[in-house]
Parts: structure tokens; sequence; C-alpha cells
């Protein structure tokens, strides 16, 4: 928010992103980007009428957790700022919503637009701790901000236990949500109703997103992630930048985590806790870090994996004293082998192996050595 | 005072395996410029070997031997079959692939041990001992610190006194001028990943008797402390690593002590945030931390 | 542009991946009147939700192995009215966003009948709207939380453990008759766990009655603070309402501290075979230990129940070391297939609901179960036990009472033997 003043034309050489200089004129970026969403809206539309109910859900989880990896991206793909604490954030938008959902029951408030006027302080709440973290962030590089977003990582469960009655401990807090509205009929199915909400509000997110990263913002966000000195050089504010990307990073978070409140209607530290952390870093990457496609395939890969396990646990028929063993275990190595092999093999994640193979190198994320 | 004194040993004992750990990571990171995540997954590994030693065996110390020739060779490995194969260009890749032995190593331990609490048993015993009716730590504490305090000096005798220890800090720092020089940097890269990882496998080994119990998972959260401790020293100090280690010991020791158990988390982020706001890249860092 | 093009084919390529993962089955929408789901001719699929992995799992991941390895006796005896019970297990590493995945998954892809012995209270809280809204039974929560005996909000809820204030009420009046005069102490887990359990202590005890209260969280391993402060306060008796990783952390640092008081503990945390395990060559230090149970002692071979797990764990659950999760489990079982005989062979969601209402099971347990239309929690008691000569056994009575202020009372019905063949009959 602060960086508004802060950006100069780049300089041809601290943006080489080269393909970012193409659809300088803002308006038809704008224009394209919502005949994409509009597209995609209608999209998600006509599917979440085909598809059963636990898959609609399933969608609708990977449209919350969409959120949160694109705003990972953007902060550590394209502005070079590595979050372990991405989870804490999250739980920051889980537990506002709660809280506001919570507020307007008690007051016996009962309306459509609640949702809303909750998600969005959702946001502005994540926003302002995202600031605070962020101007902390800005001063630090590489393992140093890794350590100090590790250890908010691990602040959370321990907050919600200290202030248990605020947060109810461990057992976390239940978020009322209303049905569906009555205009839909009596019969709507609740997953298909969720999926509507959460793609509605990720897809406005996303579209925020797409033009913040096609705008000068963008480009500043990637001038400073390549060579600080050579930004600021070129009249860009650096520390500013960076805490704007963390800013809108943990807004985009925010949202993500209190749509996920949403969905299992209760905000709880174990649905936060530093292991989601670290598998949204993993996300990001291996579906290709810096854009906002990879933070899909991230996304996807994030609900798909523990249906995979389950899958291929059943499909193995083995004798019970292995079948102990191996439950849980199997699949957890597999994938373990996977992301090693993935990350040796296709440095550049799924984005990086569908874009052009030339490309597969492009990802750059420096951390300056002191 | 009583309990002051109690918390400060307490402390100083978690503190000194919190120094070796930190030690183990900054080791690598120094080596390879790779925050090692699987190094807690790795010495749990080491751990469970000396469990299946001692058990066959009867033996403490055979068990213990075979820890560290364990982490040495997991160091070994991991060096020459996966991270050698890894793209550095990007910081976060090693780090991913970090994660994902992290996944693979406690999967493979929870197949073969099962996802149980194994007994870790300390080779002293851990009652307090009290001279003059003040208490002195345990004989445990004792083993733990002289334990620790030998690595820290071997370590330094290595990297400061030997030809070997040279050749490694030199191939760290100016890899292309070594190679010059007829220095092996990949061998050197291989030596500091296995001697990184017998110093995790020895904290583990010393850490692991006074926690729950040897499970797959038994590091994770010494992990994080660890690494806490090597950040607030500075990663590419070994001096750093050990205070760091030590402070990190005894706040927990005394903010569980006096404030409650569950503050631990906050005080760990407040050290943090207030040793990292004035120097941002950690306390034994040179003086020019930052170039811009 | 080409990058745009991109970004919105990956977006179209997730969404029909995720299409075609689901098959050709949507909108096959079971109207009223069509068949139950989970259930056919030859089949009842059940599910449940389990930590078989993480840091959680310790334990734990025994009970659901062992809950299907006697289902897996009854089919092989017949099944339940000519139908094999199908037990899906599915993990979710004690992680509540997981749980909602899961639970998700067997009721509206698996189309379980019941979801059974689902395990946590932060897991399962989550996902008792979501069963309620489906219709789904939720049998026999294996918690303490008095959250499942709510026969109005959750009508399909049932528990199965003692909860936690009347184990607490239990253990406080074993420390008030047998130890008077002696300072208490109390250590509980940081959660509704803890409290309910201080609070079923104050019950008997009065809040004067607990000189030192501390607790622990699952996060931090060092419990030498609080067990220091229970030194310095002199304490004698030391109530611990901890899981069993923390009695034997408890009990391992209080030696190293020259303490040793009368330790009293919960029934979660006082298994004697996972602490013997976890303390190794301090094993000894669990002599004298007083906890509770409300299940056959694993190592009470002379009991027909043990003997009847016993072998059913050598049969069919490759003869697991066996304690007292794995005879947990099967409880669970037996007590599922009792309901499944007493809802009979025509059989609905509704008709099983009904049948836990009815109450009168008599199982393996030494105390009462307690279902009826108002009270929807498991157990209503529990039998002490202390370790003697490194052998857990009872001592003492049953005792039963209730989580509000009700007298602890003798309950002196002697448990049913199990019969011939292991499987219940409907009655």
């Amino acid at each position: 928010m602060s960086a508004t003043r802060a950006a100069a034309p780049p300089a041809g050489r601290v943006a080489p992103d080269t393909r970012a200089g193409h659809d300088e004129r803002g308006g038809s970026t704008l224009l394209r980007h919502l005949a994409l969403t509009t597209a995609a809206a209608i999209l998600l539309v006509a599917v979440s009428h085909g598809l059963e109910p636990f898959r609609t859900f399933q969608l609708a989880t990977v449209a919350a957790y969409l959120c949160a990896t694109a705003g990972l991206t953007v902060l550590t793909g394209l502005n070079g700022q590595l979050s372990l604490g991405h989870g804490a954030l999250m739980a920051t938008g889980a537990y506002t919503v709660a809280f506001c959902q919570r507020a307007f029951l008690d007051r016996s408030i009962v309306a459509g637009w609640t949702l809303a006027v909750s998600l969005l302080v959702a946001v502005l709440v994540t926003v302002v701790i995202g600031a605070v973290i962020g101007v902390a962030a800005a001063r630090l590089r590489g393992p140093y901000l890794a350590g100090v977003t590790l250890a908010v990582a691990i602040v959370v469960p321990a907050l919600t236990v200290t202030f248990d009655g605020v947060f109810n401990g461990e057992q976390g807090l239940s978020v009322p949500v209303e049905p569906p509205p009555a205009a839909l009929g009596p019969y709507f199915p609740y997953e298909r109703w969720q999926l509507w909400v959460t793609g509605a509000a990720t897809l406005l997110a996303l579209l925020l997103l797409g033009n913040l990263v096609r705008s000068r913002f963008g480009r500043t966000f990637r001038a400073v992630r390549d060579d600080e000195v050579a930004a600021r050089l070129a009249g860009i504010h650096v520390a500013r930048t960076q805490v704007l990307a963390f800013v809108v990073s943990a807004g985009a978070a925010g949202l993500g985590g209190a749509l996920l409140a949403v969905l299992a209607q209760s905000a709880s530290p174990g649905a936060f806790s530093l292991t989601l952390s670290l598998f949204l870093v993993m996300a990001v990457v291996i579906g290709g870090l810096g854009s906002l496609a990879g933070a899909v395939w991230g996304a996807v890969l994030l609900v798909a994996l523990p249906d995979l396990t389950h899958t291929l646990t059943e499909s193995l028929a083995l004798p019970p004293a292995v079948a102990q063993r191996m439950e849980g275990n199997l699949p957890l190595a597999l994938f373990g082998i996977a992301l090693v092999v993935v990350m040796i093999a296709a440095p550049g994640g799924v984005q990086g192996l569908l874009s052009r193979p030339g490309r597969v190198l492009r990802v750059r994320w420096r951390t300056r050595r002191s | 005072m009583d309990r002051f004194l109690f918390l400060t040993l307490d402390g100083l004992s978690r503190g000194a395996v919190y120094a070796a750990f930190a030690l183990s990571l900054v080791l690598i990171w120094r080596a390879a410029r790779i925050v090692n995540f699987a190094q807690g997954a790795m010495a749990v590994a080491a751990v469970y070997v000396a469990y299946s030693v001692s058990t066959s065996t009867g033996s403490y110390w055979l068990g213990f031997l075979a820890a560290i020739a364990a982490g040495l060779l997991l160091g070994t490995v991991v060096d020459l079959a996966v991270m050698r194969f890894v793209d550095h260009r990007s910081p976060l890749n090693p780090v991913i692939v970090a994660l994902g032995l992290v996944l693979l190593i406690q999967a493979v331990l929870g197949m073969i041990y099962g996802n149980e609490f194994r007994p870790a048993e300390p080779p002293f015993s851990r009652s307090a001992r009290t001279v003059g009716g003040l208490a002195v730590g345990s004989p445990y504490d004792l083993f733990v610190v002289a334990t620790v305090a030998a690595v820290v000096v071997a370590l330094a005798w290595t990297f400061t006194r030997t030809a070997i220890g040279l050749r490694m800090r030199a191939s760290a720092f100016a890899p292309e001028v070594s190679r010059l020089l007829g220095v092996k940097v990949g061998g050197m890269l291989t030596l500091g990943w296995a001697l990184a990882s017998g110093v995790g496998a020895l904290a583990g080994m010393l850490i692991i008797p006074t926690e729950l119990g040897l499970h797959p998972h038994a590091m994770d959260l010494v992990f994080v402390s660890a690494f806490t401790a090597a950040v607030v020293g500075g990663l590419d100090s070994p001096p750093g690593a050990v205070v760091g280690g030590l402070l990190v010991g005894l706040l927990l020791s005394y903010v569980s002590g006096y404030a409650g158990s569950d503050l631990t988390p906050l005080a760990v982020l407040a050290l943090l945030l207030a040793v990292l706001l004035v120097r941002p890249a950690g306390l034994f860092a040179p003086v020019t931390a930052r170039q811009v | 542009m080409s990058r745009l093009t991109r970004r919105g084919l990956a977006i179209a390529t997730a969404i029909t991946l995720l299409v075609t993962a689901a098959g050709c089955s949507a909108g096959s929408d079971a109207g009223p009147g069509a068949r139950v789901p989970g259930v056919t001719d030859s089949e009842i699929v059940v599910g449940t939700h389990m930590p078989l992995t993480g840091p959680a799992s310790a334990g734990y991941s025994k009970i659901a192995p062992a809950t299907k390895a006697y289902f897996d006796y009854v089919n092989a005896n017949g099944g339940v009215h000519g139908r094999k019970i199908t037990y899906k297990i599915m993990d979710d590493g004690y992680n509540p966003a997981n749980t909602q995945q899961v639970v998700r998954q067997l009721v509206l892809q698996d189309k379980v009948f019941a979801i059974l012995n689902g395990l946590g209270t932060p897991t399962h809280s989550g996902v008792l709207d979501f069963l309620k809204s489906n219709r789904v039974p939720d049998l026999f929560v294996a918690s303490g939380s008095r959250s499942w005996d709510q026969p109005e909000a959750y009508p399909g809820t049932f528990g199965f453990n003692p909860d936690y204030t009347v184990e607490g009420k239990i253990l406080a009046n074993h420390v008030k008759t047998e130890l008077p005069g002696r300072k208490v102490c109390f250590l509980g887990q940081d959660d509704d766990f803890g409290r309910d359990s201080l609070a079923g202590v104050e019950k008997v005890l009065g809040s004067g009655g607990v000189a030192a209260r501390q607790t622990y969280v699952t996060s931090n391993t060092n419990v030498a603070p609080q067990i220091g402060a229970f030194k310095a306060a002199g304490c004698q008796v030391v109530i611990l309402a901890t899981v069993p990783g923390f009695t034997a952390l408890s009990i391992g640092t209080a030696a190293r501290l020259g303490f040793r008081p009368q330790w009293v503990v919960s029934n979660v945390g006082s298994d004697h075979p996972t602490l013997a395990k976890q303390l190794g060559a301090a094993a000894p230090l669990l002599e004298g230990m007083v906890g509770a149970n409300y299940l056959p002692m694993q190592n009470d071979t002379a009991n027909p129940w043990t003997q009847l797990f016993t072998k059913i764990n050598k049969e069919h659950n490759g003869n697991t070391p066996f304690d007292g999760n794995v005879v947990y489990g099967m409880a669970v079982g037996y007590l599922f297939v009792q309901v499944l005989q007493a809802a009979g062979k025509d059989l609905t969601r509704e008709k099983v609901l009904d049948a836990v209402r009815r109450g009168g099971y008599q199982g393996p347990g030494l105390a009462p179960l307690r279902y009826s239309t108002t009270d929807h929690s498991g157990y209503g008691g529990q039998r002490l036990t202390r370790v003697t000569g490194g052998v857990q056994s009872y001592f003492g009575p049953t005792f039963e009472t209730d989580e509000a202020d009700g007298p602890v009372r003798e309950y002196p019905v002697v448990p049913a033997a199990p019969p011939a063949n292991g499987v219940p009959t409907a009655s």
C-alpha cells in the first residue's frame, strides 16, 4: 500500500522477464483477464452441475488452497521472499471469519451478505498482520527470513492454546454458515453452493492478482527479486516493494484460510500447522514457481494427495501384519521419492514441464549472500 | 534461587544439544549453501540404527558408535545420490528435495519400526545430583555437555589446524580457485555432508533419551529449535551456532519454568525478531551484513 | 499472451482432470425410498478416521486395524444377518482439515452406512454438523469429550469412552478415600481432556483440594518445569490427565528430579505395556501407579474376553503386540456387531440409531454403557488398576458416576461372558 509512489518505469535490464513488456496497454490486459475469469466462472458453474458432491467439495477445497498458493507464488516466485509461515496467515483469515460469523449470529443477523463481509474483514485483518511481518521480513534475506517465518508458523498453535478463552485451544471455533439461499430451491446441493462461494471469491482474487502481476507493480516485484541494487538504481524503493508483496500475498493467504474455514465450518490450529506451511511451499514449487498456473497445479496437488494416498493403500492387498505398517507410510514414501525425482528431473515444476522446454529453467530466485 | 539454578542447568543441557544440532546445519550451509531440512529425519534414522544395534548386542556404546557411523554414511549417500543432482540455481530446489527426503525417511522408518514410541535410554543416570545443597545437574547432563564441548573443540581444531579442514573451508568459500589449486571440491563437499550428518546423529543420540522416546517424528521440534539457534547465531558462524543453541535452550527453559510451556513458541519468535532486527544475519555475522 | 493462454489451458486441464477423476457416476443421487447407503444384501460398508501417520499416531494407529480384525473374524463366521462388514480406515493424521476431506470422501464418495469410532476431539468436532445434515450415524466416537452427548443437537452421534469428568471423579474418589490427608496436585493436557478431568477431580475434592495445577502442551516435550513445581509444592499425590507419551515423560522426569509421589493416572494415559515400552529400562518406575480402565486387561489371560481377542488378534491381525489399544479396537467392533444384530435384518440408518438408543448392551466392558434416548455418552464408569511386580491388574470394585454432582457409586454387575463363538447374536 505504501509503495504506490515507489515505482518508476523499469529499465530494460531490471526487467529480464521480457514477455512482461508485451501488453502494456493496461485496459486490454484487464479486459482479457476479465474475459478469462468469466469463462472460468461459466466453466465452474457448468462443472458444478456435472460433478458428484464429493468431487464438488474437493474442487471447492482446491479453490480455497489456490488463494494461498497464488499468494505465495507471487511472494516467493515473483518477489524472491521465502515464507514458511503462510499457514499462520491462513489461520489468521480462518479465525477472523470465525469471529465475524459468530458475531453476526450472536446479534441474530442472518443474511446472505454476512459471509461476504466476514471474508472481506478476514482479508483486511490478514493484510494488517502481513504488513507487520512484511516490515520485519524486508530486512531479512534467504534462510534468515525462512527462520522468522518458520517461527511465525509455530506460534499459531501456541497462541490458540495460550488464549484458549478466545480461540478455544486445540479444538478451535466453529464457523456458522448459512445454507444456500432459498431462491436456489429447497434441494440445492450444499456442496455446489460451497463451490460457488469459494470459486467466486477465488476467481476474484486471481483476477486482481493477475492484473497486479502484469502491472508495473508486478515488474517492480521481479526487478527487486532479480537484482536489488539495479532495482534501487532504477528508482525502485526496495523495502516498500517487498512489504507490498508481502501484504498482497498475506491478503490472498488470509482469503484462502477464511474460505477453508467456511468449507470446514471450523477454524482450528491443527488445520494450519507447520506441515501445511511446508506443504504450501512444496505445492508452489512443484506446480511451477512464479506463475499463477503453477499455483493452480499446486492447489490441485494439495487436495489430490490424500485422495491418491487412500486409493493407493486400498488397491494393495497385503497381509494384515504388513498392511498395518504400510498403511499411511507407503504413500508418503512414494510421495517423498516423487518429490525428489521431480525436483531433480524438472526443477521448473509441472508448469515448467508444460511450457516450452527452453523456458524450464527460467525460474530464478536469488538469495543474496552476505 | 534453587529453581533458577535448576532451570539454568536444565536449559544449558538442552541448549548444548541444540548447539550441536545447529552446528550440523551450519556445517552444511557453509559447505553447500543449503539449509538441510532433512537433518532431523536423518538423525532419527541414525538413532534407529543405534536402537537396533543396542537391542541386539545389549551395549549402549556399540549403538552409539553405530549411530555416528550411520550418520556419516547417510550424509555421504544423501550428497552423492541426491543433492549432487539438484539444480542449485534456485535455492528453493534443495529445500524441497530435503523436505521430500524427510517424508521418505520418516515413512521408511515407520514401515520398518512402526509409528510407535521405542524406548531410548540414557547411558547415565538422569537424576539430579546435589553438592552441598545445590543442584549440579545429573551425570547424563554432564555427559551431554562434555560430549558437545568435545565435538565443538574437535571441529574447531579440524577446520583451523588441519590440511583437510583448510581444504574444506577453501572449497566452500572459493570453489573455483580451490579447484585450480588442485583441491577436489566435490569430495570436500561430500566430506562436509558426512561430517554434518554425523554431528546431527550425535545430537539425536543425546537428545532423544530426554524426550518422549524414539519415533519417526522425534526430531521435528528439535529441528525447529536448532534451526532457530543457527539463525540467531548466524548461519555462517560455528561459534554462533553454539551460542545460539545455548541461548535458545536457556530461553525455552526459563519461559516454560516461569511463564508456562505453551508460551515457548512466542518466546522463540520474540528472540528471533529481537536478534534479527538488530543484526539481520545473526549475532555472529560479519560486519558487512548487507551489501545494499 | 501465450502465458495467458497457457494459464487458461492449465486451469481448464485441472478442472477436466477432476471431472474425469469423478468418472461417470455423476448425478446418481439416491432419492427417498432408494436403498440404504452402504448396505447391500451381502455387505455393510462403514468407515472411520484415525491418525495412522504423524506424531499423534503412536498407539492409536493400532485401534482401527484391531476393529477391522474383529469384523474379519465375524465375516469368517458368516457375518451379520448374512452381510459381511467392510471397514474403510482413513488416515487423517490428526489434522482437522484432513478429517473434513476423508469423512466427506467416506460419506459422499464411498457411501458408507455409518462412521464408526472416529478418533479425536478436535478432529471429530469439525464433522459433527456434516454428519448430521447427511443423516449419517456417527457411532462410538473415540474420545472422552462431552461434545458427543448432545441428543438434541446431534441425534445421530454417540460416544464410547467414559467422559473425562466421570473419570476425574472416580480417580479423585480413590484419592479421597484411600489416600486421605495427602497433598494432591494435578497435571493435565491443555484442552478439554485436561479441563474436564480437573473439573471432575474438583467436584470430589473441592476446589481447595488440589494444591497445585499445571498444564502441558503436546508440542513441548520438556515437562521438567511443571514437575519441578510439584516437587517444590511438596505434592504427595499427582493426578495425571495425560496421553501415554506424557505420562511416561512425567514419571521419568520426576524420577530424575528425585520426586516420587503416588501417581494416579487417567485411563487414556495409563496403559502399562505402552508406558513400559516407552520407559524401557526405567519401567520399574511404574510400580505402584494407579490407573483406571473399563475394558478387560490385556494381560489377564484367565479372562474369556482376553482369550477371545488374543485368538482373533493371532488369526486376523497379524499377531500384532497385544495391548490395550487392540482390546479397545475389538471392543468397539463387538459393540457395533451387537447393535447391528439388534437393528434387525432389514437394516436402515434409523433402525441402527434406534437400536443404540434402546441400550442395554453387555459386552467386554466392566462399567455400564449408558445409551438411552436422553444419554448419548458411552461407558459410565471405570475400575481402578495398580501396577504390582510389573503387572497391571484391577483392584477394588467398579465405580460409576455421572458428569454432574452425583455420587461415585459401586457398580456391582459382573460382566457377561462372551458368546461361545465370539459373535453376539440377536436377542
